[in-house]
């Protein structure tokens, strides 16, 4: 119960933020007399994006699969390359100039050439969102091996641990906390990703979605979606929260008093 | 008889600082030994050596007559900080030297939990590190380093991070544990009271570039904090200790 209450105290300011805001474009929206062609109230994108539920929500799924698949597969090569880099500082000086590259290229010309080279279908989104959330993720991993505290490897190689086994009781778990930092910010990361491959070409998908609601000069369209996919960043982030509450619970207690 | 561990002149530097400048000491069986110096002399630096850590520059470090190789297993070692590892239940931790050498995790909870009554702790086995006391986090890497069934003890500044009534109280425990148990054990302290109250014998080195500058052996009868005469025996052998650390601090400032 205390729980639940310190969660609503932790979220209140936050609501109330956001409530006034939509409250003051509400009233500003209206007292102004702007054309809902320009500036739409934030009631009427509501009724809209209830109107269109159908067609937002078929849009919204191929999103969520493009940010999912392209999450995952970037998740899984990062921690696979985290692991040879860690091993490997050779490795590790050739390739992570080429990543810090890979993570400098503009979006806006990479994403219409890779529609291009792989056509519309989920690959190119795949792609896309991977390359966006590969690097974060690979540098928290990184660094978080680096993080391990010296006197538990000294203690491991005392006790006759060779480096994997080191790697493995040591370095890996040190890299928690920083591999969850990484996680929740390139989840949002992999969302407006997916949104921006959509957008560069697409058969359904938010992105797709925005782009014609815009050329049909329906902003109200435009902002259901983008509240739409807000919403799902939000979700995605509590998750990980949640994911990460569940396999590091010795977080808590060193923040908090003893339970 | 031959000696558990012979160090034979040991010299290291890192870089052009030279830190250890030939140390020769000795540990025999089922005796407990202290080394006692300055800060920054070079003490953990002596323990990485003999754990494998680093290479000494030259001398020789001999196990019962034969040179240590890279060959690992006769030492346990205890880390100036406990080292505990925070994402792991105390019992976990404490099994962790068992885990390393390849039991199986049954058979080393098995092992080690007959002896958490004796280090105060039964009852905080499914605890992690940050529940417990710095006392407590200290026995519980005490264990963890006694599971381990070595030749003998490396306790660098195993109380050192604890207040004072703390750390009396854990070097009473260590004593009496020791009595009982007659490990063989080497123990780098700062605190020349720990020295005379542990030890059968006490090295005192000087500040770096570190030298054994004095070998005091303590003739004191155990169990040590027994009575007004023990106290006051005890006080004159730590005067004795105290008066040598102080004149190699000395020499350290007039030569730096
Ligand atoms: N890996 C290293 N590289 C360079 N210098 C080092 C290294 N390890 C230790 N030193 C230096 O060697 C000296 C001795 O260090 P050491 O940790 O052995 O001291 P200590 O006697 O254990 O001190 P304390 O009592 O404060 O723990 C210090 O001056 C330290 O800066
Ligand atoms: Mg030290």
């Amino acid at each position: 119960m205390p729980k639940t209450l310190s969660l609503l105290a932790r979220a209140g300011p936050a609501a109330i933020a956001i409530a006034t805001l939509l409250l003051a474009w509400q009233f500003y929206a209206y007292l102004s007399g702007i054309s809902p062609t320009i500036l739409p109230s934030p009631v009427r994108v509501a009724e809209q994006a209830w109107a269109n539920r159908r067609a937002l929500w078929d849009n919204t799924l191929p999103t969520i699969r493009a940010t999912l698949l392209g999450f995952g597969c970037s998740l899984a090569t990062a921690f696979v390359l985290s692991i040879l880099l860690d091993f490997s500082q050779a490795l590790r000086r050739a390739l992570f100039p080429v990543f810090i590259v890979s993570q400098t290229l503009p979006l806006v010309a990479i994403a219409p050439l890779v529609v291009l080279w792989f056509g519309f279908g989920l690959m190119p989104k795949i792609m896309l969102v991977a390359l966006v959330t590969f690097f974060p993720m690979l540098v928290a991993l990184v660094q978080g091996y680096e993080s391990t505290e010296k006197e538990i490897l000294t203690l491991l190689r005392s006790m006759g641990a060779g480096r994997w086994l080191r790697f493995r009781l040591a370095r890996l778990p040190s890299a928690a906390p920083f591999f969850f930092a990484g996680l929740r910010i390139s989840i949002t990361y992999a969302v407006v990703g997916a949104i921006f491959a959509e957008y560069a070409g697409a058969a359904r998908g938010l992105g797709i979605y925005i782009l014609n609601a815009k050329n049909n000069f329906r902003p109200d369209l435009v902002l259901a979606a983008v509240g739409v996919s807000a919403t799902l960043t939000l979700l995605l982030f509590a998750a990980t929260v949640l994911v990460q509450r569940l396999a590091m619970p010795w977080v808590r207690l060193e923040r908090g008093p003893t339970p | 008889m031959t000696p558990k561990l012979e160090l034979e002149d040991i010299r290291k530097a890192f870089g052009t600082t030279p830190v250890l400048d030939g140390i020769s000491l000795d540990v025999h069986a089922g005796e407990f030994v202290s080394i006692l110096g300055p800060s920054g002399a070079g003490k953990s630096t002596l323990f990485q050596m003999l754990i494998g850590g680093i290479r000494a520059d030259s001398g020789s470090i001999r196990c019962e007559g034969q040179l240590l190789g890279p060959e690992v297993g006769r030492f346990a070692f205890m880390p100036q900080r406990d080292a505990l590892m925070p994402w792991r239940r105390i019992l976990d931790n404490v099994t962790l030297g068992l885990e390393v050498q390849g039991m199986g995790r049954k058979a080393a909870r098995e092992k080690v939990l007959a002896l958490f009554p004796e280090f105060g702790l039964a009852g905080f086995e499914n605890h992690y590190p940050a529940q417990l006391s710095g006392g407590m986090r200290q026995r519980a890497a005490l264990l963890r380093t006694v599971a381990q069934e070595r030749d003998m003890l490396l306790l660098d500044e195993p109380f050192g991070a604890l207040d004072a009534l703390t750390r009396s109280g854990m070097q009473r425990w260590l004593e009496a544990m020791w009595r009982r148990h007659r490990w063989t054990a080497l123990l780098i302290t700062h605190d020349v009271r720990e020295a005379v109250f542990l030890s059968d014998r006490i090295y005192v080195l000087s500040a770096r570039p570190a030298r054994v500058v004095c070998e005091f052996s303590v003739p004191l009868p155990r169990p040590r904090h027994a009575g007004a005469t023990g106290l006051r025996d005890a006080s004159a052998v730590e005067a004795a200790v105290l008066e040598t650390l102080l004149k190699t601090e000395t020499i350290g400032e007039s030569n730096p």
